[in-house]
């Protein structure tokens, strides 16, 4: 019969729907950009010296040796493996194919390298000292972001992380004054940060409101709180409601004298000890426990959760809270943990690097937990550099995670794939 | 799999359903259309409801229970109520006494520093409160203005402090460091603010557009870039700071670029005003007479079917946040060029950015709801510094308040419930049928 | 288990979806639920499931009266069900979703993956399934998530399962393996309630067929009954869904298409190397079962798709990398699949929604202002010439029903300049008074010398508005043949068999 016509070629039972690769420049496109970076710093601008690495403080008992770069020819070397690296992911993306994490962890970690170098030309560079401080400034961050992995997993998504912890900051150092106990303090910090939970629940699971907008309102309505009662209860009596018992520095005995790993996990104050079981919590909770399967599904597709008898409204109501009383330990992180009193503002945009680290984290509690690691320390090397005196100001390392999660978000560094139903709310 | 019900005989065609609240679900639309006109034959009776159970009274009654809220607040941290709580069961009148006198004589010196001080000789003195009001609401409607314009198109515009910030720094630097006639001096200054604004809005667009990126995350990241840029051009030398100082600060703004007091040096209120009421004009013919505007709004209401319709919605995203960042701009060259002109520091944008989510949530994201938004906050401002001097009662009660006032407007159930009121019948969530 | 509704009303506002609903199924019974779409099957259903509460009535299993609050109840008490769009959860492996809502744990509230694996296989081998138990439900076609759904219930060792349109999605012959795998468990003596509103289907496996209108139930049928009878209770009256059309008399070739394949987000290639043409004047149909790349093929001439190779002209001139804006202005008109999400805007009246595609330019548009006096103007007339019931043209559109929509954008789309008219599943949804209307058009703009493309699912529409078919299998186009074409023959296609390859001549 003449009107049949065909057209596509294939066989008549199994077509399979062929896989096509959509090139995605965006990897080398990156590489390229912090290449030449790498370029006119360590090479074009290069400077003379030796840097060296100090990997153990002078006291310990086991000491390693220092490492010595010349500055110049490091600089050189790590521009030139940096460009082939770069060359390589372009081959990969030509020849149809990916590039893997692991390639961007190497560069990344030989800029660090580089930077390192170049920045500390001629001066010692004290790499424990850089460490131990990225663990006590990324504490409260991993605390945020675990409670933001936890909230939005369940599909609400937290902006008030930020509001979470500087609750718990206020009402963990009011109730370890009151009790003289770090540990009433950090309930105390837990029962506050539940407490802006409920509301943001309240307000985005019952009455549907946006939450982001309520995430927003209601930083700055504990923003205003908190600062209310500081200026009203805790100036006119300091001794009585804001002297917190701050933690006391926990050494494991010969497992702390390992070299480097040593201070950094085994002589810490008992929060960072929690904050390792929190990650590791979390992690097991969330991918291996029905808790976890619940959360998650309630979070994906909420409909399918239902439809098997999973109370969605409920769900997401008890972990947002729970969301918030991790957030809240970080918030007493810092009047137990580092600075020993409230102030004012004292989170000081935290909350929001906990939220980039999330996004930068891939809604993954340990992924969260290396970022807010590698937030902390940009912010901890630039006061290392400060010392040192470095040749980049200050104010520009301190960008770095912000410009970092610009870049995540964008989808210039790993693709990010919120949990499909993250701020939607559910009605039936 | 989408959830779409395929046989519902109503379908909601809008993703929120929730036309009253005037904050809809971000993805959807994030602002009501307002009411809808009366259909007769119930037309009286509609209208009553609107009037009760609909927006504009869920408003005055938001405000009225944040009043309250902050009224506990006082009551409590009061010395003397404290007092006389101890004996509360022995002479209940002292504390109740101890109670109305915290609270009334608090927000009768918010009144008295915002509208009318009786206090002062003459109604040109009298009047000088509602003036600080009046420059206190300058920024807000500029800054409200663009961050619900965003709301409009569906974007949530957090980044106010860091476009205000680069505007800041752009107008300031043409501000203290050029040399131009009087007038000219202010126009190049305010359209370097503008185009400062413009240019830190106009990123987080591009990057939505191009590749997707939540502008809510973006705005906030930027936020913190524009503060740390800003603080490095403040205390390098030759940029933005002081010739011979150490402080972080700039030098002050030449008299050439300084707004006018628009009703003489005895009031704070100046040129800025006029440029908020005409950046409202602006707006409005945006938003309700322009072809941009109605491409905006379709964005917003349901960026799928404007594309579909040709609509090109990234460019409606890149656009919408540039003005929107040109107007919260605006704002920064109004603190600096109106307000604070002896030279600025990194904290010169004074929260005006987040408070402009505020003006613009309670205003409900319409242009002349914004206006009177803003200048209820400029009254708080006012009168909260007042209430400072005259009771101290720290100003931070004034965020509290306005954040609660934000939340209640947000769930008028929650309002509704309070005050008992009917739930308006023309307004109910569409239910959604055969739900699937 | 038997099952039993008595006297189910469920009400929504002033809307009666279930008015006085009785239903018997008994055990190895295969019970039809047959009615339009809108009639209050799936209502009904999510009452039985404890999604909705019915105001009135009640539900009983084995004679015991049931109060179900959540679906949670109703799984326990021996529910199951296979949704329409599927409850699965894409980012889950097949055995995360059958356990999700009964989980087991071992040691250290470990989730018990092992013992839910074997579950899983053990029940995907009685039904000759072959699914993977650690695959992630997104990678797999939708006839296999459909089993996955159906293993999910029967894990939870359900005893009465209702199956909601579960057909929709499936191939002829995905539909055949479903209908061998509901008698299968109808002899093993599950009570099987199936919704849906094809009249074959009911006729293959039905034991019995209870039918339903506007909320009602409207009769009991036997499954002998002819398809004209079942169709008649159905909708009222006798359906006669042919229209008055003439034949077509097409001229020039208008749209060309040659070798167009689209790429989605994910690399697939959803349309493959795809030619045809459509002349003025015709209508050419684009049949297939759902989710075999009509849409994105009629993206692709709109504009719409990122990734696209290949030619689309129309009238000689290039179509294809215009922006959307470009391709409407070049006398293109478009009625997209699904009108809530892609053709209106719902919280625009009706008078913004007719200029939606055209807010750039004159009459609507003068100097960058709108021209709300020509606009208020343009849209009464509209209204009026396309019978769109609405109380004025401020009205809300997201507030009119499925069919005035539907009329908004055909008004829209069709009071321009056209060369080309694609409608893609321009009546879904719709009642049978309104889809009349919508057919009416269509042929009126084939008339009027418009080259036509209608993408449809249904068989029933392919066949009163065609003039030729191409049917779509799996992203390319298995064949073009006439539109008088046999609906056997259309059916084989649609399951990607070839026409010719069975000697078959039309």
């Amino acid at each position: 019969m003449s009107a049949v016509s065909q057209t596509s070629g294939a066989g008549a039972d199994k077509i399979v729907l062929e896989k096509a690769f959509v090139k995605n420049w965006k990897a080398p496109i990156s590489f390229g950009v912090v290449t030449i970076v790498a370029l006119l710093l360590f090479v074009l601008n290069g400077r003379e010296g030796t840097s060296s690495f100090k990997l153990t403080a002078d006291a310990t008992a086991i000491q390693l040796p220092v490492i010595q770069l010349p500055t110049v020819a490091t600089g050189i070397v790590i521009t030139v493996l940096l460009a082939g690296l770069t060359a390589y992911s372009a081959y990969r993306v030509q020849t149809e194919r990916k590039t893997p994490l692991w390639i961007v962890a190497i560069f990344a970690f030989l800029f660090l390298v580089g930077f390192l170098a170049w920045a500390g030309a001629g001066a010692s560079i004290p790499v424990y000292g850089l460490l131990l401080g990225t663990v006590a400034l990324s504490a409260p961050l991993i605390f945020g972001a675990l409670g933001g992995v936890i909230s939005e997993r369940s599909g609400v998504v937290n902006i008030a992380i930020e509001g979470q912890m500087l609750a718990g900051a206020f009402v963990s150092a009011m109730v370890a004054t009151l009790t003289g106990n770090a540990f009433a303090g950090l309930f105390g910090a837990m029962v506050a940060g539940m407490l802006v939970s409920f509301v943001l629940a309240a307000f985005a699971i019952k009455y549907l409101v946006d939450q982001i907008i309520v995430g927003v309102v209601l930083n700055v309505l504990v923003l205003g709180l908190t600062s209310f009662f500081y200026s009203t209860i805790m100036t006119a009596n300091p001794q009585m409601f804001n002297q917190p018992a701050r933690f006391p520095r926990i050494e494991i005995p010969v497992l702390s004298q390992i070299p480097i790993i040593g201070p950094l996990l085994f002589q810490q104050t008992i929060i960072i000890y929690i904050m390792y079981v929190t990650v590791f919590v979390v992690w097991y909770g969330l991918f291996h426990t029905r808790w976890g399967l619940r959360v998650r599904s309630v979070g994906e597709h909420p409909q399918a959760a239902d439809t098997v008898g999973i109370k969605v409204g409920v769900t997401r109501f008890w972990n947002v809270s729970l969301a918030g009383a991790v957030a809240g330990m970080g918030g007493a992180y810092f009047t137990l943990g580092s600075v020993g009193a409230f102030n004012k503002e004292m989170t000081a945009g935290a909350g929001f690097i906990a939220l980039a680290a999330v996004i930068f984290g891939q809604w993954d509690p340990l992924k969260a937990t290396m970022a807010a690691l590698l937030f902390g320390f940009a912010t901890n090397l630039q006061s290392v550099l400060g010392v040192i005196g470095s040749p980049v100001p200050s104010e520009f390392m301190l960008m770095l995670p912000y410009v970092v999660t610009i870049l995540a978000v964008a989808g210039f560094v790993g693709k990010s794939r919120a949990p499909a139903a993250d701020g939607k709310p559910y009605i039936k | 799999m989408t959830d779409q019900p395929t046989n519902e005989p109503n379908p909601g065609l809008s993703s929120s359903g929730m036309s009253d609240t005037g904050i809809a679900h971000l993805e959807g639309p994030l602002v009501s259309t307002g009411p809808v006109e009366p259909e007769p034959p119930s037309r009286w009776r509609v209208a009553m409801n609107e009037i009760m159970g609909g927006s504009i009274m869920i408003s005055i009654l938001s405000i009225v229970l944040a009043m309250v809220a902050g009224a506990i607040l006082i009551a409590v941290t009061d010395k003397t109520v404290q007092a006389t709580a101890g004996y509360f069961f022995a002479k209940p009148g002292d504390m109740l006494n101890a109670v109305w006198l915290a609270v009334s004589g608090a927000y009768s010196s918010l009144f008295q520093g915002s509208v009318y001080n009786f206090r002062r000789e003459g109604f040109l003195n009298g009047i000088k409160p509602f003036m600080d009001t009046l420059n206190f609401a300058t920024p807000l409607i500029m800054a409200g203005l663009g961050i619900g314009l965003g709301f409009r198109v569906g974007l949530f515009n957090i980044g106010g402090r860091g476009q205000m910030l680069i505007a800041i720094a752009i107008a300031g630097w043409i501000g203290f460091a050029l040399d131009l006639p009087a007038g000219i001096h202010m126009i190049v200054a305010v359209i370097g603010g503008l185009i400062g604004g413009a240019l830190w809005g106009g990123i987080v667009g591009l990057l939505k557009a191009k590749t997707g990126a939540h502008e809510v995350i973006t705005t906030i990241m930027l936020n913190f870039v524009a503060f740390y840029l800003v603080s490095f051009l403040l205390r390098t030398p030759g940029a933005l700071q002081a010739p011979g100082s150490n402080n972080p600060k700039s030098p002050p703004m030449k008299d050439t670029v300084v707004f006018p007091p628009l009703f003489g040096e005895r009031y704070s209120v100046n040129l800025g005003l006029v440029f908020a009421i005409i950046a409202v004009i602006i707006v409005w013919w945006i938003l309700e007479r322009s072809s941009l505007g109605f491409k905006f709004k379709a964005v917003g209401y349901n960026p799928n079917a404007a594309r579909v319709a040709g609509i090109n919605v990234g460019a409606m995203f890149i656009w919408s946040m540039v003005i929107s960042g040109a107007l919260v701009g605006l704002a920064g060259v109004s603190q600096i060029l109106g307000t604070v002109t002896t030279g600025f520091s990194s904290g010169i944008d004074a929260g005006i950015g987040f408070d402009a989510i505020t003006v613009a949530l309670l205003g409900r994201s319409k242009p002349w709801g914004i206006f009177w938004a803003a200048i209820l906050f400029g009254a708080f401002k006012a009168g909260g510094y007042a209430m400072q001097a005259a009771q101290g009662i720290p100003i931070d009660i004034v965020l509290v308040v306005q954040s609660m006032i934000v939340l209640f407007i947000a769930a008028p159930p929650l309002v509704r419930a309070v005050f008992h009121l009917p739930t308006p019948g023309v307004f109910r969530k569409r239910t959604k049928i055969e739900a699937v | 288990m038997k099952l039993e509704l008595r006297g189910i009303t469920k009400r929504f506002g002033s809307l009666v979806a279930n008015d006085n609903i009785n239903l018997t199924v008994n055990p190895g019974e295969i019970h039809c639920l047959l009615g339009e779409n809108g009639a209050g099957k799936s209502t009904l259903m999510n009452v039985l499931y404890g999604l909705y509460h019915a105001e009135e009535g009640e539900i009983l299993l084995d004679d015991v009266v049931q109060d179900f609050a959540g679906p949670g109840d109703a799984m326990a008490a021996g529910i199951g069900m296979v949704h329409q769009h599927f409850m699965l959860i894409p980012v889950f492996t097949v055995a995360e979703n059958v356990m999700l809502g009964h989980e087991e744990t071992t040691f250290g509230g470990r989730l018990n993956m092992t013992a839910t694996r074997k579950t899983v296989r053990e029940l995907s081998d009685r039904f000759g399934f072959d699914l993977d138990p650690d695959a992630l439900v997104e990678d797999l076609p939708v006839g296999v998530q459909q089993r996955v759904e159906i293993i999910k219930a029967l894990s939870k060792n359900a005893q009465v399962l209702v199956f909601d349109e579960p057909t929709a999605v499936l191939t002829p012959q995905e539909t055949d393996e479903l209908m061998l795998i509901m008698k299968q468990l109808r002899d093993a003596g599950t009570a099987i309630v199936f919704i849906t509103h094809k009249l074959r289907e009911v006729r293959e496996v039905a034991d019995r067929i209870t039918v339903i209108r506007l909320g009602k139930v409207v009769g009991e049928a036997e499954p002998t009954a002819t398809n004209e009878e079942l169709a008649s209770l159905m909708v009222g009256r006798a359906v006669d869904l042919m229209i008055d059309k003439g034949p077509a008399d097409p001229g020039a070739p208008a749209l060309v298409v040659k070798d167009l394949s689209v790429i989605d987000h994910v690399g697939q290639m959803v349309v493959n190397r795809v030619s045809f043409e459509v002349r003025a004047g015709e209508i050419l149909a684009i049949a297939g079962v759902q989710g075999n790349g009509q849409t994105e093929l009629t993206e692709a001439i709109m504009g719409l798709q990122q990734h696209v190779t290949g030619e689309i002209s129309l009238d000689g001139k290039p179509l294809n990398r215009l922006s959307v804006n470009k391709v409407l202005n070049s006398g293109v008109g478009f009625v997209p699949e699904d009108r809530n999400v892609d053709g209106l805007v719902g919280d625009f009246t009706v008078a913004e929604n007719l200029m939606l595609d055209r807010s750039d330019g004159e009459p609507f548009v003068k100097f960058g202002n709108l021209q709300l006096g020509y606009l208020a103007t343009f849209a009464e007339e509209k209204v009026e010439q396309f019978d769109i019931r609405a109380q004025g043209i401020r009205t809300l559109v997201g507030r009119l029903s499925g069919g005035n929509q539907q009329k908004v954008v055909l008004a829209r789309e069709l009071s321009r300049e056209l060369r080309l008219f694609v409608a893609a599943q321009p009546t879904r949804g719709l009642d049978v008074g309104s889809i009349e209307f919508v057919h009416t058009q269509i042929v009126a703009a084939r008339d009027a010398g418009v080259a036509v493309i209608v993408v449809s699912t249904e068989l029933d529409e392919v066949a009163a508005l065609a003039d030729r078919v191409a049917v779509m299998y799996r992203g390319g186009i298995i064949g073009i043949v006439p539109g008088d074409t046999s609906r056997d023959v259309l059916g084989l296609m649609m399951a990607g068999e070839h026409h010719d390859s069975r000697g078959a001549v039309a």
